[in-house]
Formats: C-alpha cells, sequence, structure tokens
C-alpha cells in the first residue's frame, strides 16, 4: 500500500503538517482535504499535544482517519461554537483556511468577487476570517493555484494580510501571524523584510517557472529555491493506510 | 401560570413589516423553517434578518421578504453557498452589513446584556469596518490604550429558535451537540418565539436528557409552537439530519425559474402538514426511483 514514489497531493499535506511544528496544547482547525491530513499527521508524529476537533461541536482524542464514523471517535470536550470564540480570542489555536483569492500581502477573501455592494459572485462570506488572523496563527490552503487565485489585490479583505494589520496599528498586529500558505504547487511564507509573499519551496515537478506564471502578482523568489521536503515512510504509510485509505486527497489534488 | 402555546399562524401575527428578525440556529442546522415558511405565506415584507445564514435567508429572500441581510455567512453547509441569497446580492436586490461571526456573537451578546456594544479585534484592518462604515473603534481607557472595534449591540424586533422540546410555559431542551448562539438571539429580542419539535410536561424535561440541555429558559420566551419536523431540510439533531437530498432538490431547483416555480407550488405554496405531507411524497418517489433525484 506504501509503495510508489510520493503523490502531488502527499507533498501538500506534509506542507500542510509542517504549520503544526513546535505547537504545543493548540486546537488545531484545518479546511480543505490537505490541511484535514496534515493536521492529522502532525497530531501522529510531530506534535503529539495537538487538539483536533470533530468538525462539528467536540474535541477528539487522537487523529482520525477522514470520514471516520462518528460512533468511532473519542471525544475529550465539549466545543460549541460559543467556545470555539474563547479559543480563537485567547490564541490557543492553529488554523488552516482555505481562500478564493489570497494577494501578495497576504489578505485573503471568501466573501466576494467583484465590488462588495454588489458582487459579481457572492461567495459564502466572511466568516470568522478578519477576528481569527488578529488573534493567532493562520495559514491558507489553495488548491488551485492561478493568476485568479493568486491576486495583487484580493477584492474583498476578510483575513487581514501584514500591511493591513500594520496600518491598523498594534491591536491588530499584536496576535497578528500568517504562518504559510501552501497551494497545489508550493509553499510560501512572508519572510521578507517588507512582509510580503516569498516562495519558499517548489513541489517535485514543480519548477520555479510556473509558480511565478501562475501567479497574478511579484512574487519575491530567492537565488536558491528548494523542494518541498519528502514525506517519511511514516508519514506516507498513515497517509495511505490509516487516514486516507480511500484517496480523497486525490481528488482535490489529482496526481 | 402561563400557558405560552400558540400557532405559527398566531407567531406570524406577531410580528410586521419592518421589522428587524432574529432566526436562531447556524448555517443549514436547526433552522426555525417552519416559522420561515409561515413568513413565506405571509403578507410580511421589508425584513432585515439577522442570521447565521443558512436556507432561511435564501428562502426569504427568494420571496422578497427581504430589505437586509446581517450575516457573517450563508451557507448550506453540504453545498458551500444559497443559491437564492447569492442572487438577491448579485442582483443588489438586498441591502447587507457583513460582519465576522464572532463580531455577530457579540452583537447578540451586547444587545442581550443591554449594552451598546462590545469591544473586539476582530474586524481590525479587514474590509469589514470599509463595508460597513458605521461601525466605529473604541479606545482602552487603560494604560495599554489598545483601539479596537467597537461592536453594536444587534437589538432585535422578535427571534425565532427551533429546539427538540419545550413545555407549555417556555422552557426549552436542545438535545443536539451545539445550542449556537439561539439563548443569544432569544436575549437580544423584544418579541421571543420558540418552535419545538415537542411540547412536552415540564418534568419530561430534565427526564429527557441532562441538565445542560435545558438551556433556554422561560424567562427568555413569549411563545411556543409545537411543529413537528419543524427545522426540515436543515439538520435537528437527534430527531433527524440534514436531508440532503432535500436541499440538493431545493438547489438545484433555484437555479432554474420554471423548476423554482414548481418547486414553489409543490412545497411552499402550501400550510405546514401540507409541507410535511409532500416533502414524504417526495421521498417515496426518489425511493421508488432507486435514488435518482428528479427535480
Amino acid at each position: 500500500m506504501s509503495d510508489g514514489a510520493p503523490t502531488r497531493a502527499e507533498y501538500c499535506a506534509v506542507a500542510c503538517a509542517e504549520v503544526f511544528r513546535g505547537d504545543g496544547e493548540v486546537m488545531a482547525s484545518a479546511f480543505g482535504t490537505a490541511p484535514a491530513l496534515g493536521a492529522r499527521l502532525a497530531r501522529l508524529t510531530f506534535a503529539p499535544d495537538l487538539v483536533l476537533t470533530d468538525g462539528d461541536a467536540a474535541l477528539v482524542d487522537g487523529a482520525p482517519p477522514l470520514g471516520a464514523p462518528p460512533e468511532s471517535l473519542v471525544l475529550e470536550s465539549h466545543m460549541p461554537y460559543r467556545r470555539v470564540f474563547d479559543v480563537v480570542w485567547s490564541g490557543r489555536r492553529n488554523l488552516i483556511m482555505m481562500a478564493s483569492q489570497i494577494d501578495r500581502t497576504g489578505n485573503q477573501n471568501i466573501s466576494a468577487i467583484g465590488d462588495w455592494a454588489r458582487p459579481r459572485a457572492q461567495l459564502i462570506g466572511v466568516r470568522g476570517a478578519p477576528g481569527n488572523t488578529v488573534h493567532h496563527p493562520t495559514s491558507y490552503w489553495v488548491p488551485n493555484h492561478s493568476p485568479r487565485s493568486f491576486v495583487e489585490q484580493v477584492d474583498v479583505v476578510s483575513g487581514v494580510g501584514y500591511a493591513r494589520a500594520a496600518a491598523a496599528g498594534p491591536s491588530a498586529t499584536r496576535f497578528h501571524e500568517i504562518r504559510a500558505v501552501i497551494s497545489n504547487l508550493g509553499v510560501f511564507d512572508f519572510a521578507t523584510p517588507d512582509r510580503v509573499m516569498r516562495l519558499a519551496s517548489v513541489h517535485p515537478g514543480v519548477t520555479v517557472d510556473d509558480v511565478v506564471a501562475a501567479t497574478g502578482f511579484e512574487l519575491v523568489v530567492p537565488d536558491d529555491v528548494p523542494e518541498t521536503r519528502l514525506p517519511t515512510v511514516e508519514e506516507l504509510d498513515l497517509l495511505r493506510t490509516v487516514l486516507d485509505p480511500r484517496g480523497l486527497r486525490d481528488r482535490e489534488v489529482p496526481v | 401560570m402561563a400557558d405560552k402555546r400558540m400557532s405559527l399562524d398566531e407567531l406570524v401575527g406577531e410580528l410586521e413589516s419592518g421589522m428587524t428578525l432574529g432566526l436562531g440556529g447556524w448555517g443549514s442546522r436547526r433552522k426555525p423553517m417552519a416559522a420561515v415558511r409561515a413568513i413565506l405565506r405571509s403578507d410580511l415584507t421589508d425584513l432585515t434578518v439577522v442570521s447565521y445564514g443558512g436556507p432561511d435567508v435564501g428562502l426569504l429572500c427568494a420571496a422578497g421578504k427581504v430589505a437586509k441581510v446581517v450575516f457573517g455567512f450563508v451557507t448550506l453547509d453540504s453545498i458551500p453557498t444559497d443559491p437564492h441569497f447569492r442572487a438577491a446580492r448579485q442582483a443588489g436586490r438586498v441591502e447587507a452589513m457583513e460582519v465576522d461571526e464572532g463580531m455577530f456573537y457579540l452583537g447578540l451578546l451586547a444587545a442581550s446584556q443591554r449594552l451598546p456594544f462590545l469591544p473586539t479585534r476582530a474586524g481590525l484592518g479587514s474590509d469589514v469596518l470599509r463595508c460597513n462604515p458605521q461601525l466605529r473603534t473604541v479606545t482602552s481607557p487603560y494604560d495599554d490604550a489598545e483601539e479596537l472595534v467597537a461592536m453594536p449591540a444587534l437589538r432585535l424586533d422578535a427571534a425565532v429558535v427551533h429546539v427538540n422540546r419545550a413545555d407549555a410555559r417556555g422552557s426549552g431542551q436542545l438535545l443536539g451537540p451545539d445550542p449556537f448562539f439561539d439563548e443569544l438571539f432569544l436575549g437580544a429580542a423584544d418579541r421571543r418565539f420558540v418552535t419545538t419539535e415537542r411540547v412536552v410536561a415540564t418534568d419530561e424535561l430534565a427526564a429527557g436528557g441532562p441538565l445542560g440541555s435545558l438551556c433556554i429558559s422561560r424567562l427568555l420566551t413569549d411563545g411556543v409552537v409545537e411543529t413537528p419536523g419543524g427545522a426540515h431540510f436543515t439538520a435537528c439533531v437527534p430527531e433527524y439530519g440534514r436531508d440532503e437530498a432535500f436541499q440538493r432538490q431545493y438547489a438545484t431547483a433555484a437555479g432554474d425559474p420554471d423548476a423554482w416555480a414548481a418547486f414553489r407550488t409543490r412545497f411552499l405554496d402550501v400550510d405546514e402538514p401540507g409541507y410535511q405531507a409532500a416533502v414524504r411524497a417526495a421521498a417515496g418517489e426518489r425511493a421508488a426511483s432507486g435514488g435518482r433525484e428528479g427535480a
């Protein structure tokens, strides 16, 4: 089952797991398949104190496989939405959200495309993105990297990026951190002097030129761009035989 | 002892056009859908709807009942967006106040506590402040001098929530995993209504679940309506999960005027017992056709 070279989806899952490295007892929230797998991988390997949710109103022990039946879960705490805000505002959370648009300074949009007053496309709404980003580390997962998703300036700032947080002042920057952006092409961070997006690694099989061509703004590209790290044998085995034996990850990021 | 039981029509009779109306639940979960359907049949209009939005918002927008929506999201959960809400926003047919879902919570909490606002970091730096120029910040009077968003109270003229059990005096019980913000919707409102799967004797409430499930006190309710299946097609755990097949039928029909007219005739231009009967008939047709879904 664990034969075969790692797939793109598996590199993405491991890149998502890395977002949780070094976390102690914080609540991991992860939207999308690769982030859900990443949080579980981290919990089972290098971040054993991480706290996962059941996707409903409870915290769970261990790291249940994707789609695990509710009766198989070991619940360890009641976490209804009202209490989730206590966790968000306390900062004891690390989150990977999705982004319909993301821009050069890390603003994210899940609200609307076009003019907010009368959008060309109404999306789900800002949800908790404004609050999440100014309270605890937030990362983004974009499974369809293109000039339409990586844009110069998002249409509606839902999740707050570095420049906007700085302009809003110390109350906005105090707990603000956009830790990483993971796409189907590579991993990105904001480790630049002016806090703009930098290419941190490319997934094997992707070139720097591919990434630059798929990005709708001027990306900071270091002279030497490493490849996203290989999944370990243990990680591949966990992904393939324990966490996602049905291969949902390959539907999100095709092989 | 006050007996707060009433009918759906009596509930709707207490609402007025132009009101600000809070609806409990979250997304496509435990929405007071029977009350929403009753509003669709009424001549109420020009409502401001305050909701952790799901198909309640979509249906009211489709029927032209809505002047303004106050929301952090509108979703059907298993379907990311509601097609009627999307269409209403894209056509500019409804005004919007879009805030972070935590700001929304604080707005209800402030209203419940009769405060003008509550401070929060949420919203700082985001377009929530640009899109809602009426929102203000406040500076901490202490040495930190932090500048925070002053989320204004979301005061409601009326609120409706749907619960698993209630007694005739308006104590409500929530047996599912998440009480959401129903208690705060009621606390924020002048007129407060609970619809319920079943009205039971008071002593059956505590016998039917842990003390923590008795989260709606009669201090918070003015009217109780027994309406089995009253959250359908949204989830009302443990009574029933979301009716995914029906929800798909709703979402698909919304995309086509003829299909929507047929959906409306069959499911919405009928009273609540008629709706429940039509839903059972549609489920029977799906089963008979081997699970294939028609319009």
